[in-house]
């Protein structure tokens, strides 16, 4: 049951039925001439939340901005069964795939409101109803600087501009990094909503957001994706999650530091 | 087959170490043969003309070797290196006639005086890294060479430059007769300057320059102080640039503000990368070639056939400066790595050591403190 | 006092050309981390086709000096495109080597203009009223330093509402910003590259132009010259930021002239001075980001 390596067309234990929306193989990628994520597989169900689960510094960052083609990388990544290893980002993100980074990454300078316009993409339904529904604040902050709003109002920015358009599959980096307990769950029913249109990638350290939302899970070692199962029985996994993680799962804490080394995404 | 590779790697091991040697030794003997390199050198090897030309040739390489140590092994792009060198030539003519001193101890006090200057320089343009670096160089080169060209206390000669005080001077340095002795002056300061820059880049500070150029924050972590180092290379370079500056004056009889002038740096940066970013051997080959080139050119653009060609031929054959700059933008957009890389690269993938594309990969990491800029790593 | 007034005039018109070099470089470098060797030829080129035209039509004309404006501008316009869809475009994301290609680039740009106009000044003229002064608090002011002024004025004007009112200047803030983002959001950031660009040459272009009149020549080395204390300006006033390159600009074309009246001809020295002073205290300029 455990350490299922994917290959070729087999399914994903635990995945339901249907093609993956988000298929990568081998993927590998480096930083500045350092390797950072060394050989990972893995599968996005095409309905639903798969989390990137794994210790402080394994390369869950860096797996998602090898994706996007944020950092040099090699193997396949293929939405929908089309390889997008070899495109810049702004077409693989064009293609579908939203993207909510880890530090929300907001443009501090601009509006809320010229976030949001310069989120919107060609070819795309702009779900303004979607999003001021979700998040009626930024509405009536339209106006605002951006870098002038708090941690959690950035996150709703940072969470709007991937939800603003049609995605294939959206890749979620720690959405609740930093946030108080309140807004965890605000961002938690915002990402099962969210789920509900999308599948969802999430990188998620708060396992009790996992819980909530994850059916599927998949888990990282040194740059190595070792795990891949379904969420649940992951984290009923004491032994398992206590060794890959470095956590008693039903604690619901945060994994402690692996220590494994710098991989880029710990950077700051 | 083991046996052969090892014997092989032991011949390569010899080739190594006395290839340079006999190339000394060839370049020591020059001025004493008739050789003619038609095309290449102006005129046989004994000709003064020529060993002038070879002499200008080894002090500029001894200089592209001093811009190595900065941009090669610091990971400091400079747009002032300019300035030091002008520094030793200006400063030897102006301690020599000011305070009447003899030629050798008057370049220790500039040796001296060039360590205080260049040290209190560096440390203040080391406040910044990168592109910012480069503006800062070159805002201080360019103080300098106003200051020269302005000419306060009349002691530079201005636009005109200044005549070496050959009063000062031992008469075997001084005139057309006595180009022979510069000549091997020149040969003797560009080994100087080959053994001192290996010895700084296999000294503890060069090994951290190299480490701090590929990751400055692992270098920061294991609690080193990435600065110091790399004001130690500053300073290191700097000092070189202001022998050869004195070495210049020598053989020339006198030093024009062009030498600190911001255009002379480019040409050592084009010495560089031409050669190969990252080599000591790239450097030398990058400015002989560059001086040699240069010399060829100038002798092109007064040629007569060029002068009857239609103005869109003549006009960029008559421009040397033009025809470098091209060649320039063509080996950094072409040929990474330079004449160095190209030839690691066409001597075989079968070697290992090294890697072709080594130079390109030095420009890469220069740029790690950009990519900060990527989406989460950057500021807290 | 009328000293100080016409020092006044005189630091601010030549500050209205260091802007109009320095803001396309901040730019540039603010969302490419490109520092733009080749922005002194965008000048030159500029410089030298507005005069070329002004003197066909009429050096002395109105209509002479406004064609050469708008040759200056459309020359730097296009050469900068080029320059970034040739040279610059082709390395992306290799800083260092950008550097070096507009550095070739410049060098190569200077030799061919001393090939085609000659290396010594050519001197110009242009409308009557453009050569006389006004008298402004017992002042004799030279008139072109007023032109320098509104054209720089309508330039950073003309950048503020770009930057803020429409799509491409909205990407480019942002990109100045945090360029990735960008990407991230789905939007090819190469045009904005090819865009400041143009915008930049089309500012150096002018900057050329009213240079020549400031200055009363033109050559080929004026671009690098301009150049030099563009680059201080924009370390000055904070890599990237367009109005630290207006402020920074003022500041050292102010003190340039002041050090050079009171304080025995060194207002290049001085600006130096200025620069060590900033680096020390505050090495990422005056409205710099990152501090």
């Amino acid at each position: 049951m455990t350490s299922t390596q994917p290959r070729g067309d087999v399914a994903v234990d635990g995945a339901p039925a249907g093609d993956p929306v988000l298929r990568v193989r081998g993927l590998s990628a480096h930083v500045a001439g350092q390797q950072v994520v060394e050989h990972v597989d893995l599968d996005v169900a095409p309905v639903g939340v798969t989390a990137l689960l794994g210790r402080n510094g394994v390369g869950k960052t860096s797996t998602i901005k090898a994706v996007l083609g944020l950092i040099g990388r090699s193997g396949t990544v293929e939405l929908d069964g089309a390889d997008l290893v070899h495109l810049p980002t702004h077409q693989i993100v064009q293609r579908g795939v939203g993207y909510v980074p880890e530090d929300r990454e907001v443009f501090s300078g601009l509006t809320v409101t010229d976030n949001l316009r310069l989120a919107e993409r060609r070819g795309s339904r702009h779900r303004y109803d979607l999003v001021y529904d979700l998040f009626p604040e930024l509405q009536e902050r339209g106006a605002q600087a951006a870098g002038t709003l708090s941690g959690g109002q950035q996150q709703m920015v940072s969470l709007a501009r991937a939800l603003l358009n049609d995605n294939q599959v959206l890749l979620v980096d720690e959405p609740t990094k930093g946030l108080a307990p309140r807004l965890v769950q605000e961002v938690s029913r915002v990402l099962a909503r969210a789920a509900q249109v999308a599948p969802i990638l999430l990188v998620e350290q708060n396992l009790q957001v996992v819980r909530d939302l994850a059916q599927h899970a998949v888990v990282l070692t040194d740059g190595r994706s070792v795990h891949h199962g379904p969420a649940a029985d992951f984290l009923a996994d004491d032994a398992l999650t206590q060794r890959l993680l470095g956590v008693h799962a039903e604690g619901g804490g945060e994994p402690t530091d692996g220590g494994s080394g710098h991989t880029g995404e710990e950077r700051a | 087959m083991s046996t052969s590779t090892d014997a092989s790697a032991g011949r390569r091991a010899w080739v190594g170490r006395l290839l340079p040697l006999g190339l000394v030794v060839l370049l020591a003997c020059l001025p004493l043969l008739d050789l003619n390199l038609p095309g290449v050198l102006p005129g046989p090897t004994y000709t003064p003309g020529t060993l002038h030309l070879l002499a200008l040739a080894m002090v500029m390489a001894a200089l592209a070797l001093s811009y190595h140590l900065l941009l090669g092994v610091a990971g400091l792009l400079s747009f002032g290196h300019a300035l030091y060198f002008g520094f030793g030539a200006y400063l030897l003519g102006i301690v020599m006639t000011e305070l009447e001193l003899a030629l050798v101890p008057s370049v220790v006090v500039v040796l001296l005086a060039g360590a205080v200057f260049s040290t209190l320089l560096g440390a203040i343009s080391l406040r910044v890294t990168g592109i910012p670096f480069a503006m800062v160089t070159l805002a201080f080169a360019q103080a300098g060479s106003v200051l020269v060209r302005r000419d306060p206390g009349r002691v530079t000669g201005g636009e005109e430059g200044m005549r070496l005080p050959t009063e000062h001077v031992p008469d075997a340095l001084v005139g057309v007769a006595d180009t022979r002795n510069l000549y091997w002056l020149a040969l003797a300061a560009l080994v100087l300057a080959f053994g001192l820059t290996t010895w700084v880049q296999r000294s503890r500070a060069g090994h951290v320059a190299e480490a701090v150029r590929e990751n400055e924050l692992r270098v920061r972590v294991l609690g080193m102080r990435p600065f110091l180092v790399k004001l130690a290379i500053f300073v290191a370079a700097s000092v070189i640039a202001i022998g050869m500056g004195m070495v210049h004056l020598l053989l020339n009889s006198g030093a024009v503000p062009h030498i600190v002038s911001a255009e002379f740096t480019i040409s050592l940066l084009l010495m560089v990368v031409i050669g190969g970013v990252g080599s000591r051997w790239g450097a030398v080959g990058g400015a002989v070639l560059y001086v040699l080139l240069n010399q060829r050119l100038t002798v092109l653009a007064q040629a007569e056939w060029v002068h009857d060609l239609p103005a869109v031929l003549r006009i960029p054959l008559s421009e040397p400066m033009f025809i470098l700059g091209t060649l320039f933008v063509l080996v950094v957009m072409f040929l990474p790595g330079g004449l160095a890389g190209t030839v690691t690269r066409l001597r075989g993938r079968r070697r290992s050591g090294g890697g072709p594309e080594e130079g390109a990969a030095r420009l890469e990491e220069m740029d790690d403190d950009e990519q900060d800029q990527t989406v989460g790593a950057a500021r807290p | 006092m009328s000293t100080v007034v016409l020092l006044l005039f005189t630091g601010v018109g030549l500050g209205a050309i260091y802007f109009l070099v320095a803001s396309g470089l901040s730019l540039i470098y603010g969302l490419m981390h490109v520092l733009n060797f080749a922005h002194g030829v965008f000048l030159s080129l500029g410089a030298f086709l507005g005069f070329e035209v002004a003197s066909r039509l009429g050096a002395s004309t109105w209509t002479g000096f406004a064609a050469s404006l708008l040759v200056g501008a459309l020359a730097g316009a296009v050469f900068a495109a080029l320059t970034e869809r040739v040279l610059v475009q082709r390395l992306y994301e290799r800083h260092i080597e950008q550097v070096l290609v507009t550095v070739g680039l410049g060098l190569g740009a200077v030799a061919l203009f001393d090939g085609i106009w000659g290396t010594d000044p050519r001197f110009i003229s242009g409308p009557a009223w453009m050569s006389r002064t006004t008298h402004i608090l017992g002042a004799n002011v030279p008139n072109d330093r007023f032109v320098a002024i509104l054209v720089a004025t309508l330039v950073l004007v003309g950048m503020v509402l770009f930057l803020q009112r429409t799509r491409y200047g909205m990407i480019i803030r942002a990109g100045v910003e945090n360029r990735a983002m960008v990407t991230a959001l789905g939007i090819d950031v190469r045009t904005a590259f090819t865009l400041v660009f143009t915008i930049g040459g089309i500012a150096a272009g002018l900057g050329g132009v009213l240079a020549s009149h400031y200055f009363g020549y033109v050559s080929p080395l004026l671009g690098q010259t301009l150049l030099i204390f563009a680059f201080i300006v924009t370390v000055i006033g904070g890599l990237g930021s367009l109005t630290g390159a207006a402020v920074a600009s003022l500041l050292v074309a102010l003190l340039q002239q002041f050090a050079n009246y009171y304080l025995w001809g060194t207002g290049d020295l001085a600006v130096v001075v200025l620069l060590a002073v900033v680096l020390l205290t505050r090495p990422s300029g005056l409205m710099g980001r990152r501090a």
